[in-house]
């Protein structure tokens, strides 16, 4: 099976994840990865800078109308839900805030398992909330692929647990085994 | 090793397998939802006049999915049928359908940079019309409103706020908010720049303010829908913050047209901070004045 994109949901503990994880990636790294990281509304993306600077690919905050392109990583805007269209372009909207956050998990999981169907991979890692698990749930539903963190190995464990709690992934892995497992994936396209 | 792994045999199958039969069917199952919402958005646009057919569709769907959830419907067709036989259930789905999040001094940043690169511009027109499309339950009007009384240009501005929902604009009229918002807005206030005393600005009870009665003679609410509605009025500035991030990319360029010929040449355009003009045939006529906080200017 090949796949067209990877939607991840982080939360606390979410920038040393994105760390570990930019610093695994190979630059040849071809499907594009969308990210919600829960963050402070007020927040200045220059976090999104200075992870580039670690990364081998492209790192951007995602931008609305914006088309999802090959070999990018893109971040949703904080204050902003980031939903995926038809077409594989972003919107953005400033919708209530949904569990408690914007942007959400689950909007962003919600709307990319209706663009991509079966061809979608969402991860779920380190997080202190429930944000993602029924978004994973619909991935599952439409066909995608589910990995979620090993909570034991996740600096925050309630956010994986959830998404297990809800549905049962087709992997559950530590961090550096799931970017070894989608790097496979991505060679095997 | 500590990872688990579940469903293996069925994880490496989904590697392996072609997978034909569960896409087609995926994909006759999606653009049948799609053809269904398609046709809930006609209905709408011809029973009731409000056009959201070139609305963001992932944004509509999930909105419409939601209300669904809420209200017990099991799928489109039921949906349909009740939002056309009942006028009430129509009303509860356009306010979903109609996004209403704002708050005063919404990016804050962005006030600041109001003060210090619009208001210099401002001053040298004997009288100031602003357009605020979109504008929602109106608290970002009186934010201006609140701007331009502390910059001395009160006196000869108007302020036409605008939206195509009339129950939204009503509360705005009343200018009564939340009191517990008010701590958040007052922080808001102080940090795009604002010296004076924000609770100044209104009278509050327990549990609402009211705002002060010199801001509300400042704006004039009307009802104009962006979609379907042509040319507002000749204005020296338009302020549109995130409503354009609902439209797709025609409906935007439709929308940014109206805007070009209603602001007069040197006018300035005020976007949410992550709208653009890129997508746009307007790009190359305005000047930018900000590019963070997405301010422009009208070109001659």
């Amino acid at each position: 099976m090949n796949y067209d994109a990877i939607v991840i949901g982080v939360s606390s503990g979410g920038l040393n994840a994105m760390k570990i994880m930019f610093s695994l990636l190979p630059a040849d790294f071809s499907i594009p990865i969308v990210i919600v990281q829960h963050i402070g509304a007020r927040s200045e993306n220059i976090w999104i800078q200075l992870l580039n600077d670690k990364c081998n690919l492209e790192i951007k905050e995602a931008d609305e109308k914006e088309e999802i392109e090959k070999g990018k990583i893109y971040i949703a805007p904080s204050n902003y839900h980031l939903l995926i269209e038809q077409d594989k372009t972003f919107s953005l909207t400033v919708d209530e805030r949904v569990n408690y956050a914007r942007p959400s998990i689950d909007v962003l999981f919600e709307t990319a398992a209706e663009a991509y169907q079966e061809r979608l991979i969402g991860v779920v890692l380190t997080g202190s909330n429930n944000d993602g698990s029924k978004g994973i749930k619909r991935i599952k539903e439409c066909g995608g692929l589910t990995i979620v963190q090993q909570p034991d190995t996740a600096e925050s464990s309630y956010m994986p647990e959830s998404a297990i709690a809800t549905i049962q992934p087709d992997y559950i892995l530590p961090l550096e085994e799931i970017i070894k497992l989608l790097i496979e994936i991505d060679i095997q396209k | 090793m500590s990872s688990m792994q579940t469903n293996e045999p069925h994880s490496t199958n989904k590697l392996t397998e072609n997978g034909t039969d569960t896409l087609n069917s995926a994909y006759t199952v999606r653009k049948k939802a799609e053809l269904n919402i398609l046709g809930l958005l006609e209905a709408i646009n011809h029973t009731y006049g409000y056009d959201f057919r070139d609305y963001s569709e992932a944004h509509i769907k999930r909105r419409v999915m939601n209300r669904m959830a809420i209200s017990g419907i099991k799928d489109i067709t039921e949906l349909q049928a009740k939002v056309l036989s009942e006028e009430a259930f129509a009303s509860i789905l356009l306010q979903d359908l109609s996004i209403n999040v704002t708050e005063m001094f919404r990016d804050p940043g962005f006030y600041r940079s109001i003060r210090e690169k619009v208001i210099p511009i401002l001053k040298t027109y004997p009288f100031i019309k602003i357009w605020h499309a979109g504008c929602s339950t109106g608290e970002e009007a009186y934010s201006m409103a609140i701007v331009l009384q502390e910059e001395g240009l009160a006196d000869r501005t108007t302020i036409y706020a605008t939206d195509f929902n009339q129950h939204v604009l009503n509360q705005g009229k009343e200018g009564i908010f939340s009191n517990k918002l008010m701590k958040e807005y007052t922080a808001n206030y102080q940090l795009s720049g604002g010296k004076e005393s924000f609770s100044d600005y209104y009278i509050s009870d327990d549990n609402n303010v009211i705002m002060n009665q010199s801001l509300k003679n400042k704006i004039v609410w009307a009802n104009h829908n962006l979609v379907t509605d042509s040319v507002f009025a000749e204005v020296n500035m338009i302020l549109c913050r995130n409503v354009l991030i609902y439209f797709n990319r025609k409906l935007q360029n439709n929308v940014q047209n109206l805007f070009h010929n209603s602001l007069i040449n040197g006018g300035v355009l005020c976007l949410g901070t992550k709208e653009s003009l890129r997508f746009t045939d307007f790009h190359d006529t305005y000047a930018v004045l900000d590019e963070k906080q997405r301010i422009f200017k009208k070109k001659y």
